[in-house]
């Protein structure tokens, strides 16, 4: 036995020289050979050629990073409390997330989409969806910051979103759970015939941005998934994938899986629009939150809307029709020339490609298949342009890179397939690491994509990176796709469920990028922005504490007077103004964040001291050689005690 | 009119354009200020070269102990008033006087800028080495000496974890231009005479 031990010691003993004798030629293969390492590789003090904006899924935000490189930058916090940035937790942007089931501090954010003009991303606003809450948020590109949130009202699983039109005039908010409308107290038995599909068209103010439900389609009751605007030729339409056209409500899986097609439903939006300028549609009592930021009062409002104009489809002939399409289509996508419309089926064992122009010549002969409440059904084989056959398992998103390719995801076969417009012949496959959900080419959902890469992200990542426990990364993939066949270039870890993105070339966006907030233009309720102002006011058992801080120190930093019982309001004031300067403040037991306080800007939070003592506060984010300084105290004393409010600075 | 004289009412105008342009400009360069903060001169008034920039060079300054930028200094009254007088002379001697007068004039400039950098470079001095005893940081020299933090009157010299320049600027070479005019008016009125 012994023997037997020492012979295989020194069998691995042998191994070990000799493996380690071999030449090392071994690490120079795999991507850098091929030269994948130097094209993601952005130099020390240079810049990425491209934003990605990726949704966090789960994690309610919406991440940014840069392209190639696959680098972070920023995490901006949407439909989640973020106590990094104070998001939600400050009295500032607390009313951000209102809504009409009260303050919601989180959700499921999907998808992202980038302003446009004349159909080409214009880098001003990036559009987000909540998901299970139904909200649709506005992020100005200027201050990479959540500015406007609207409720969408008669929705359920926000999903089909949110998506603009090429001039920005429309943002579609459509749900993907038909609910009762209005809501009611009813058996779920009888959702067939009785339940709505909210098709929300949201318009953005050409000036400032501003948000507002122009009208609401109520559809029959189906599930809303994808949506994509047409553009070109086809602009004034939008395009919705659905499943479950059988109205089950139980089962899905099996009950919504029988119909051989689901539709597409083709909204003719500019034909609702002017039957709704000209007093169509019925207003509907209603309650949904509209909560909008000021970046002059650096402080968001929240106000509850009371009504909303909703139209019945079956009253506007020949603003919707539905086109049949195999199976369980997820992703609706529509070609940069806007005449190829793509259902990608994900229990179809092919793709569908529908053709816009024959779509508007089968409506033109009236060439129906029946109706479904009121809503023509087109001919499959008329509107069909063509089909990719057997291209893969489980199709769910295609993109565009402008040459006449396309790129779809595989979800069941883990890959990415390049097919050609028109021949519909499959030119390269790729695989994807792995259950890859929705893919991205920056521009991809305008008429000019930047076809250099294209982002494919994934679910599952068990092989791809150094294990946390049950839950691994999710992940993106980078592939070059300028040369005949794709290539990977890159893997990457993103936040919460990178679940879809949208991306745009960095010399769009960063030229308008805010460096500061200039304290002239700061109109904060409680700003401070001299230091001859600051000051300690109690009202009744409120203290407000107007508070300034630059480098390195707050002023005031001792403040006495405050007692127990108290609720204490720190309103702060950054009043640096040199890009990149931020400060932070916290006190001990506060039961909010720090603020995270920009150059220029004011911030305020609340602290309830619930014990005697002298407590510090202290600057959060490391400033200057002197942070560590930047500090003060605040004397809390017994409820009953008589002592006056006094505050200083060096003395 | 004669050549010389032309030349010579140019080179006395010329210096007016110090109320346009500035006279100068002091820039620091570091890594963590991609767009160098800068201060540019005038003759009446100190200026931003990028908005906030001399809020920001005071901050990084009151670390060292210097003094903040004033609003004011009394140049800022001497020296307009100057340019001024110095313009109606000259217009004077451009219209009246002959020839040699271009000469005299182009001395008197010449000392009264000489006057001027002096003034500056005392100025800069003070600044740069006035500095607050409470300072939260103290340099000094290799010699023991506490270290100044002046920048250079002219050229560009390191400080600490900044490239300071400092250069004329187009109000300043209007000045120089005029003249330099009014000293070749001499010469082409002396040749004409
Ligand atoms: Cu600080």
């Amino acid at each position: 036995m012994k023997k037997i031990k020492y012979s295989i010691l020194a069998f691995l003993g042998l191994a070990m020289v000799l493996t380690s004798c071999q030449p090392k030629a071994k690490t120079t293969n795999g991507a850098l050979s091929s030269g994948a390492a130097e094209k993601v590789y952005v130099a020390p003090g240079e810049h990425d050629e491209y934003y990605a904006f990726i949704s966090g899924g789960f994690s309610g935000q919406l991440s940014v990073y840069g392209l190639p490189s696959g680098r972070l930058f920023k995490v901006i916090p949407v439909f989640s409390q973020d106590a990094e940035k104070a998001y939600g937790y400050n009295e500032e942007t607390k009313p951000m997330l209102n809504t009409s089931h009260g303050f919601v501090p989180w959700d499921d954010s999907h998808h992202p989409d980038i302003s446009q003009t004349n159909g080409e991303l214009d880098g001003r606003y990036v559009f987000i969806n909540g998901n299970n809450t139904p909200r649709i948020a506005k992020i100005d590109l200027t201050t990479f910051e959540t500015t406007e949130i609207i409720e969408v009202p008669n929705s359920a699983g926000n999903h089909s979103s949110s998506f603009v039109t090429e001039n920005t005039e429309y943002v579609v908010a459509g749900t993907r759970f038909s609910v009762p409308v209005p809501q009611r107290d009813m058996s779920i038995k009888d959702y067939k015939g009785n339940f709505k599909g909210a098709l929300s068209f949201i318009s953005v103010d050409p000036e400032d941005g501003g948000m507002d439900i122009k009208f609401q389609l109520l559809m029959p009751g189906f599930d809303y998934d994808l949506s994509h605007p047409g553009r070109g030729a086809s602009h004034g339409w939008f395009f919705f994938t659905t499943y479950n056209t059988e109205e089950a409500n139980t089962l899905l899986e099996v009950n919504a899986s029988q119909n051989d097609k689901d539709f597409i439903a083709a909204v003719n939006w500019k034909k609702i629009e002017e039957y709704v300028n000209n007093g169509g549609g019925k207003k509907m009592p209603s309650n949904y939150a509209h909560n909008v930021y000021d970046e002059h009062t650096h402080t968001a409002t929240s106000t509850m809307k009371k009504e909303v104009l909703v139209v019945d489809p079956s009253e506007v002939p020949g603003a919707v029709y539905f086109l049949p399409t195999p199976k369980s289509p997820h992703g609706c996508d529509v070609d940069p020339s806007g005449e190829y419309i793509v259902g990608n089926g994900k229990l179809s064992a092919d793709l569908t490609v529908h053709s816009f122009t024959k779509m508007i010549s089968a409506i033109e002969n009236e060439k129906f298949d029946g109706e479904a409440y009121g809503i023509p059904i087109l001919k499959f084989e008329d509107v069909l342009a063509g089909t990719v056959s057997q291209p893969g398992l489980g199709p769910l998103h295609t993109e565009f890179d402008g040459q006449g390719n396309a790129y779809t995801t595989f979800f069941i076969s883990s890959e990415v397939v390049k097919w050609k417009l028109g021949t519909w012949e499959v030119i390269d496959r790729k695989p994807t690491y792995y259950s890859v959900g929705h893919l991205m080419i920056p521009g991809g959902n305008s008429r000019k994509p930047f076809g250099k890469y294209v982002l494919a992200m994934n679910k599952i990542t068990k092989d791809r990176y150094l294990p946390t426990g049950p839950e691994v990364t999710q992940s993106a993939q980078l592939y070059d796709i300028t040369g005949e066949k794709m290539e990977l270039l890159l893997d990457f870890p993103t936040i919460g469920e990178p679940h879809y993105a949208a991306g745009i070339a960095a010399d769009i966006v960063k030229a308008n990028s805010k460096k500061i907030f200039n304290l002239e233009d700061n109109k904060h309720e409680y700003a401070t922005t001299n230091d001859n102002d600051v000051k300690v006011v109690r009202n009744g058992k409120e203290v407000h504490i107007y508070m300034t801080m630059i480098r390195s120190h707050f002023n005031p930093d001792n403040i006495e007077g405050v007692k127990v019982g108290d609720k204490v309001y720190f309103h702060v004031t950054n009043l640096e103004q040199d890009y990149d300067v931020p400060h932070g403040v916290s006190v001990i037991g506060a039961n909010t964040s720090e603020l995270l306080i920009m150059p220029g800007q004011t911030e305020s939070f609340v602290w309830e001291p619930k014990q005697v003592g002298v407590w510090p506060f202290y600057c959060t984010d490391f400033c200057s050689a002197l942070h560590q300084e930047m500090q003060g105290y605040i004397r809390v004393s017994p409820a009953n005690s008589n002592i006056d409010l006094s505050w200083s600075l060096g003395e | 009119m004669k050549k010389s004289r032309i030349l010579m009412f140019l080179g006395v105008l010329l210096p007016l354009m110090l109320f346009v342009f500035p006279l100068w400009n002091i820039t620091l360069e570091a890594p963590q200020y991609p767009t160098p903060l800068g201060m540019d001169i005038y003759i009446n008034d100190f200026a931003d070269a990028n908005p906030h920039d001399i809020k920001n060079i005071n901050l990084m300054n009151h670390y060292v102990g210097m003094k903040y930028i004033p609003d004011a200094i009394p140049e800022f009254k001497i020296f307009p008033i100057g340019i001024i007088t110095t313009t109606i002379i000259g217009l004077l001697i451009a219209f009246k006087a002959n020839y040699k007068w271009y000469l005299y004039w182009f001395i008197l400039m010449a000392v009264l800028s000489a006057a001027g950098l002096y003034d500056f470079y005392l100025w800069e001095h003070d600044y740069g080495h006035d500095l607050d005893p409470k300072a939260i940081m103290k340099f000094t020299n290799p010699d023991g000496s506490v270290m100044g933090f002046q920048p250079p009157l002219f050229g560009s010299k390191d400080i600490l974890n900044f490239r300071a320049h400092s250069y004329p600027q187009l109000g300043a070479y209007f000045m120089g231009v005029g003249m330099l005019l009014s000293f070749i008016a001499f010469f082409v009125g002396k040749k004409g005479k």
